[in-house]
């Protein structure tokens, strides 16, 4: 009797910037879905506010952002900016996408808990959220 | 008072994104938020928009919504999505078509998984709205799928119920001979654009015709969502149905109908809750076991088990 009603994990899955391919992003989501979570999904081209903004109303645990345009330095710090605007500093971050080696001290740094690159099984995924969301 | 609570009356959205959290957990502390903030409600319109998969009721909701801000109204919108029933996981996209309205400081958009095992309402959906409307916003708008019981129980959530339709779907008009049209206040043909738009109008008002006389007939509204056209005629009668609850004295008996059906489902659910806690998982196993080896009906075991709480 527990599942149904208890309290869930609500995940965020955004794409910021222009590009349209949203094929990654939609994979995550279904898999975080089949793994028991509840996830709000926005669409593509996503700007910073809109993000942040979702974050709130939504009141997630999680957000997770894709990206593949390489835009991530650029657009990533304006999305935690935007979010500790809002007060959401208790948010847990990831990110997936083409996300060079060399940008992860940087994202680290932001605040990001994990980055999944193409080819992570999305079960890593899923038991990364369920691990780092106290609930 | 709650330090949360406090923030809330004061309008900042954060704490009504949190207090919203709480109630759909079902917690103790949803509870005692609820409980502080239920004075504050009542005052919202509460409009429940239904139909089938697809039919563009998310569009609908977000042209609706920017209409009002036009009339510089504000607005809460809750939409509702099946929970699988396997997993309890959930995809939540309405906001995908609501995107306009996201940095609007008028509005406050909310995702909501139905949670039940049988899809359906979201079993606090109630409770949601409610803190919605004690917020302050001029409008509700609850957005679900309709799939038959849901249309009815939205029904009796909101005070007035869009039901959307589509041209070119012959599967509607069955769902509305099934009973389904009696609960719209209002019925909606969307994707006007498409062809048959017209066709599907007059087969509505020939449908309606049948209703007995008296009875008030729903107007039948033309919209093309995506393009923004039919809204002003939408919000147009959608006050046109607020005034007529009001003034026929509807407004008042609905409320007392609705207010009457939660407490009462409230009720049960607390008395179910404590037969559970009352009865030993073995003293259960047992009962069932008799009843399905048909030693023992149904009835007869379930008064047991209420006994154990009841005296
Ligand atoms: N041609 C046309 N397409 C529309 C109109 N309104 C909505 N659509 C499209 O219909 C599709 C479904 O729209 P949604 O608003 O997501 O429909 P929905 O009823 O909320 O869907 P679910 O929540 O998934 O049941 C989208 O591709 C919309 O762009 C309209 O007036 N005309
Ligand atoms: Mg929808």
């Amino acid at each position: 009797m527990t599942a149904p009603t208890s309290a869930k994990i609500r995940v965020l899955i955004a794409k910021p910037g222009l590009d349209g391919h949203d094929r990654g992003a939609k994979v995550v989501a279904r898999a975080l879905r089949d793994g028991g979570c509840e996830v709000i999904y926005t669409g593509i081209r996503q700007t910073p506010e809109m993000i942040a903004e979702a974050a709130l109303q939504e009141d997630v645990d999680v957000v997770g952002l894709s990206i593949l345009s390489g835009a991530h330095l650029e657009l990533f710090p304006r999305i935690v900016d935007e979010m500790k605007k809002r007060g959401l500093t208790d948010v847990l971050l990831f990110c997936g996408g083409i996300i060079p080696e060399e940008d992860t001290k940087a994202l680290e740094g932001l605040g990001f808990a994990a980055i999944f690159r193409p080819g992570t099984n999305t079960q890593d995924i899923v038991k990364f959220v369920y691990e780092h969301v106290k609930k | 008072m709650d330090e949360l609570v406090e923030r809330f009356l004061a309008g900042d959205r954060r704490a009504l994104a949190r207090i919203i959290s709480r109630v759909e957990s079902e917690s103790g502390e949803g509870r005692e938020c609820l409980r502080q903030l239920y004075p504050h409600s009542g005052k919202a319109h509460i409009i429940g928009i239904t139909g089938g998969a697809g039919a563009g009721k998310s569009t609908l909701t977000g042209a609706l919504a920017a209409e009002y801000r036009r009339r510089g109204k504000t607005l809460g919108i809750v939409a509702v999505d099946p929970s699988s029933p396997f997993t309890h996981g959930a995809i939540l996209g309405d906001r995908i078509r609501m995107q306009e309205l996201t940095l609007d400081p008028g509005v406050y958009m909310r995702s909501m998984a139905g949670r039940g095992a049988l899809g359906g309402l979201a079993p606090t959906i109630d409770d949601v709205v409610a803190v919605m409307d004690a917020f302050g916003f001029d409008y509700v708008i609850i957005e679900t799928v309709g799939a038959g019981q849901d249309e009815v129980e939205i029904a009796g959530l909101a005070l007035t119920t869009i039901l959307v339709n589509n041209p070119g779907t012959g599967d509607d008009i069955q769902a509305l001979k099934a009973g389904i049209i009696e609960i719209a206040d209002i019925l909606v043909v969307n994707k006007a654009d498409h062809p048959g738009a017209d066709v599907l109008v007059s087969q509505l008002q020939a449908l309606l015709s049948l209703a007995p006389a008296g009875a008030r007939r729903p107007p039948i509204l033309k919209t093309t969502a995506l393009k923004a056209e039919g809204l002003a005629e939408l919000a147009d009668a959608i006050g046109e149905h607020g005034a007529y609850l009001a003034q026929s004295g509807e407004l008042e008996r609905r409320r007392a109908d609705d207010a009457r059906q939660q407490v009462l489902s409230i009720a049960r659910q607390i008395l179910l809750e404590r037969i559970r806690a009352a009865t030993s998982e073995e003293e259960l196993a047992e009962l069932v076991l008799r009843v399905a080896a048909r030693k023992l009906d149904p009835h007869s075991a379930a008064e047991q088990l209420a006994g154990n709480v009841l005296r």
